[in-house]
């Protein structure tokens, strides 16, 4: 199916929208570190940064960068009032002792059960790493992922079991895509929306286990 | 009260061998102890076991010790695939990695720091970090056993000392700063500004000097 999918830009602006007033939010890389742009108006997120700092504001602007002011991909950023500083110690009590409302990571695989495989691909070049990605997923309340919905060779991301090394098992509660959005729960996967002109079907076809409707299916960013 | 100032870098290493364990502060190049690194750099001391969130970034922080052939081990969260000195020692299989999660890796140097032998947690269950370790359940949640970590000597960088070890840090240069300082058994800070005993406001240090052994003022970031 060659139909428009969503951009990058359009699953983090999905995944914002999912963000309480309020919340405590940790950003992983990639499509995730979208979303602090995206927060909708009238809202007010202090963002987490596993380096020890809770309400980070926006990236500094040019001429104002402090190097000691740094996120988690080392870009110079800004603090909101109410902001706290930290060690890294600390970050990780706020991490894994599940005190962070949400937090956003990227995937390469997420499976039927919430197992959430994203820190290493087999046969790739390097010494790879973990980072905070582990602590992050096990501890947060609720645990988002943004990812493509297909692999760049068209096959389902989304799985009955992660053939990629995992990072944490049982931990994914949502899933937004190029193509859905998807709650895991212990019944199973529940498609809520699908991106626009899409049907349930289609999405399914993309998709290894099955997905269960319950009522009608929104449409992303309608 | 014995005097921690040294006058200079060299001889705020003095003491550190081949074959030591060494602790490196910083995050993206906030708190990284550059002048105390490149000073580790000019000593030559070699076999050096390297505890360290990244293992380099460019050609900057940790990267010189690489470079130098200074490191056969590290212990490392995520040694960064653009810390190319690095990468090149390890796929010519010269430096041997131990990847921990960032948590765990913070968690396990504060257990030696507290007296602790070791400790559970959830994080690596059901992962390839669970390999080969212990795992138990507590109130139906499995945790794998994970040990405590110490070094010989923790190089870190903070703000502003006092003569007797009391430090301050400054933003999001604190990170790894302050674990380190206290797990390590000699600690080395360079700092900004070192002031008289007395002039940091008790309810302002962020890490008492009991765990402070060398301190050494430095001009700039040294990056």
């Amino acid at each position: 199916m060659n139909k428009p999918r969503l951009t990058r830009e359009q699953i983090a602006q999905r995944a914002a929208l999912e963000l309480p007033d309020g919340a405590t939010v940790n950003l992983g890389w990639g499509i995730p570190n979208l979303i602090a742009d995206r927060v909708p108006s009238g809202r007010t997120i202090y963002f987490h940064s596993e380096n020890g700092i809770l309400g980070m504001g926006p990236r500094a602007k040019p001429g104002e960068e402090d190097p000691d002011l740094v996120d988690a991909m080392k870009v110079p950023v800004t603090l909101i009032a109410g902001a706290s500083f930290f060690s890294q110690l600390e970050s990780h009590m706020m991490t894994r002792g599940g005190h962070l409302d949400v937090a956003v990571l990227g995937g390469l695989q997420v499976a039927e059960n919430g197992d959430l495989a994203n820190w290493k691909v087999p046969g790739a070049k390097g010494s790879g790493g973990i980072g905070g990605a582990m602590d992050i997923a096990v501890g947060a309340r609720r645990l988002m992922v943004t990812m493509e919905h297909t692999a760049k060779d068209g096959s389902p991301k989304i799985v009955k079991r992660c053939a990629y090394p995992v990072t944490a098992i049982e931990c994914v509660k949502t899933i937004v895509t190029d193509l859905a959005l998807i709650d895991v729960t212990r019944e199973g996967l529940v498609l809520r929306e699908v991106a626009p002109g899409w049907t349930a079907e289609e999405v399914q076809q993309l998709t290894e286990p099955k997905l269960r409707v319950a009522g009608a299916v929104g449409a992303m960013l309608a | 009260m014995k005097n921690k100032v040294c006058a200079t870098v060299e001889e705020a290493l003095a003491g550190i061998g081949d074959g030591a364990s060494v602790m490196f502060g910083g995050f993206g190049g906030a708190g990284f102890p550059y002048h105390l690194v490149a000073g580790l750099a000019r000593l030559g001391v070699r076999n050096l076991t390297a505890i360290s969130n990244n293992c380099g970034r460019g050609d900057g922080e940790l990267s010189v010790l690489f470079r130098n052939v200074q490191i056969r081990r590290v212990v490392a969260s995520f040694p960064g695939p653009d810390a190319r000195d690095f990468q090149e020692q390890y796929a010519a299989g010269k430096v041997e990695v131990e990847l921990v999660p960032q948590g765990t890796l913070c968690e396990r140097m504060r257990a030696a720091a507290a007296g602790l032998p070791a400790f559970y947690t959830p994080v690596g269950v059901g992962t390839e970090i669970a390999a080969g370790k212990e795992e138990r359940s507590f109130n139906g949640r499995r945790a794998i056993l994970e040990t405590a970590l110490s070094a010989d000597f923790a190089l870190i960088r903070a703000q502003r000392a006092d003569r007797l070890g009391n430090l301050m840090y400054r933003q999001a240069a604190r990170n790894f700063n302050p674990i380190m300082a206290s797990a390590a058994r000699v600690t080395i800070v360079e700092v900004a500004e070192i002031v008289e005993v007395g002039a940091l406001d008790p309810e302002h240090v962020m890490t008492p000097a009991i765990y402070v052994d060398r301190i050494v003022q430095v001009a700039g970031r040294g990056a």
